[in-house]
């Protein structure tokens, strides 16, 4: 499971340092070292972006886990960059981008979107498998979510769009009612599919506000 | 009688009926639908008007079948999941009841990256089954999902579509068998040329006895030229046309004639097959065609119950 990242366009990264002479840089180790989005490199690359466009880069390092509570220590380690520095841009997942935001009272401003928390399909291939919807229905779809691979996040079977396996929303786009109706077949169990799924409960999902857990 | 709508006292009578499609204007012209009533009302039974087809932003499907009733029509409303919660969805029902208005079409609704905003962020909040159930639990139990009372009566005549083309095949059946379930009191089906697909899946329904408890309308659409015949064939999701249809298009001398009679070919064969009820006629754009295609096809007068 890796938090999924890409770059954001230059142009977009540049707009909120217009005022700024002089930047601090943060990658991440983990998730955007894999993706080649905030990894050593690509903040080498940055850097050089940012000095080509007249900017004095104060320093940068690469967190091992920028979303870890460690990340408030290597931040103390390196506050007199990070002082000497008018905003920080921060090439991590949003997770990151909010964990050094906790411990810095400059600008912080992200250089990547957070795309979605994804599984390695295959070398180089992320896919999107669970939304973190709060209320799993793995049960009734043979392990497989229609909630965040069906576009319609239909509960009670394939629309009338499903053709070959995909879905008309693209080619490229596997149905996932046919990969469930395919599952639940090989195991014996389409009988699950003459169930009416209930009509669903979103209020563990979004639309109330952060959602919060302590565990005793 | 569960609304009293002149769609369902076709289909209660037992007569094979016949409804058509009318899309809303892009536009605030009252007088686009109104013509279209017009056009139409001699020639159907009902008419339904679609609700922001293809995610394309038009006049209110409520607002439209409004103005048919004004003109005499009995209309049918299609609302989609796409585009509404369920707060949106139950007020607008009740706003529907309220002037009149008693068929409504339950859809799930094409995907918003075909249409013309595909920026929007789709709802989703309830399926196209669960909305069936939630008219039907408006209807019978006089209840909002919440389980509070509504005032009022809710009379309604509850439609859904199937469409006997997409996959898993096999699976078609039940997920007609599920919107029966949920309280489908018709069915508009996807629309047919593949007349020996159909006949298998309408075996299947009556095999199932599905037939005796919903009225299925087949759903056919004329073709205006052999460039549309391609583009359906190709481009449209779920509707598949055979090569000999667009092959009869490409040699007609006269192509919007031959659309014609390809159609109403279609008719007197689905008129021939069990369980069939009735025709419902999506003339996209071509709403004119619509009364020779129902007088040639034998169909006229319509009844007056």
């Amino acid at each position: 499971m890796k938090t999924i990242t890409e770059q954001k366009p230059l142009e977009e990264v540049m707009q909120p340092l217009e005022k700024c002479e002089r930047v601090y840089l943060i990658g991440c180790g983990t998730c955007a070292t894999l993706l080649h989005t905030g990894g050593k490199s690509e903040v080498l690359e940055m850097k050089d972006k940012l000095e080509e466009a007249g900017k004095k880069v104060t320093g940068w390092m690469v967190i091992p886990t920028a979303c870890d509570e460690l990340t408030r220590e290597a931040l103390r380690e390196n506050a007199k960059d990070i002082e000497a520095a008018d905003a920080v841009l921060v090439m991590t997942c949003a997770f990151g981008v909010q964990t050094v935001t906790l411990y810095i009272d400059k600008p912080v401003y992200p250089a990547l979107n957070t795309l979605f928390i994804g599984k390695e399909e295959s070398p180089g291939c992320f896919t999107e498998v669970c939304m973190q919807c709060g209320n799993c229905v793995l049960v009734q779809t043979a392990g497989i979510c229609p909630l965040v691979r069906c576009p319609k996040s239909l509960l009670n079977g394939p629309c009338g769009g499903s053709e070959g396996g995909k879905c008309e929303i693209s080619p490229d786009t596997d149905c996932a009612w046919q990969k469930i109706y395919d599952r639940l077949e090989a195991l014996g169990q389409l009988d699950k599919l003459e169930e009416i799924q209930p009509l669903r409960d979103w209020s563990t999902t979004y639309g109330g506000g952060p959602r919060k857990i302590i565990i005793s | 009688m569960k609304a009293g709508t002149n769609l369902e006292k076709v289909l209660e009578s037992g007569m094979f009926a016949v409804t058509a499609e009318a899309g809303p204007p892009k536009g605030t012209g009252a007088a686009v639908i109104q013509r279209k009533g017009e056009l139409l009302r001699y020639c159907c039974d009902a008419i339904n008007v679609t609700d922001n087809q293809t995610a394309i932003v038009r006049m209110s499907s409520l607002a439209s079948c409004v103005l048919l009733k004004q003109g005499g029509v009995d209309p049918v409303l299609q609302i989609v999941c796409r585009d509404r919660n369920r707060l949106a969805i139950q007020s607008d029902v009740l706003g529907a009841a309220a002037v009149g208005i008693g068929n409504i079409l339950c859809l799930s609704g094409d995907h918003q990256k075909f249409g013309n905003h595909p920026n929007t962020k789709n709802v989703f909040d309830i399926d196209s089954i669960h909305l069936i159930q939630t008219l039907k639990m408006m209807r019978d139990e006089k209840k909002f999902l919440c389980g509070e009372d509504i005032s009022g009566e809710v009379p309604l005549f509850i439609g859904a579509a199937a469409n006997p083309y997409a996959d898993p095949f096999e699976f078609r059946v039940v997920r007609l068998a599920k919107k029966v379930k949920a309280g489908a009191d018709f069915i508009q089906t996807q629309a047919v040329y593949d007349m020996d697909k159909f006949a298998k899946w309408m075996e299947m329904i009556t095999d199932r006895g599905l037939e005796k408890q919903v009225h299925i309308l087949a759903g056919v659409i004329p073709i205006k030229s052999a460039g549309m015949a391609r583009y359906m064939r190709d481009y449209v999701p779920g509707v598949s046309v055979p090569d000999e249809v667009v092959t009869r298009m490409e040699e007609a001398k006269n192509p919007k004639e031959e659309g014609a009679r390809i159609v109403i070919d279609i008719i007197e064969q689905l008129k021939e097959i069990p369980g069939v009820h009735g025709i419902h006629i999506m003339a996209v754009g071509w709403e004119d065609i619509v009364p020779e295609i129902v007088e040639k096809a034998g169909l006229l007068p319509r009844p007056v119950l």
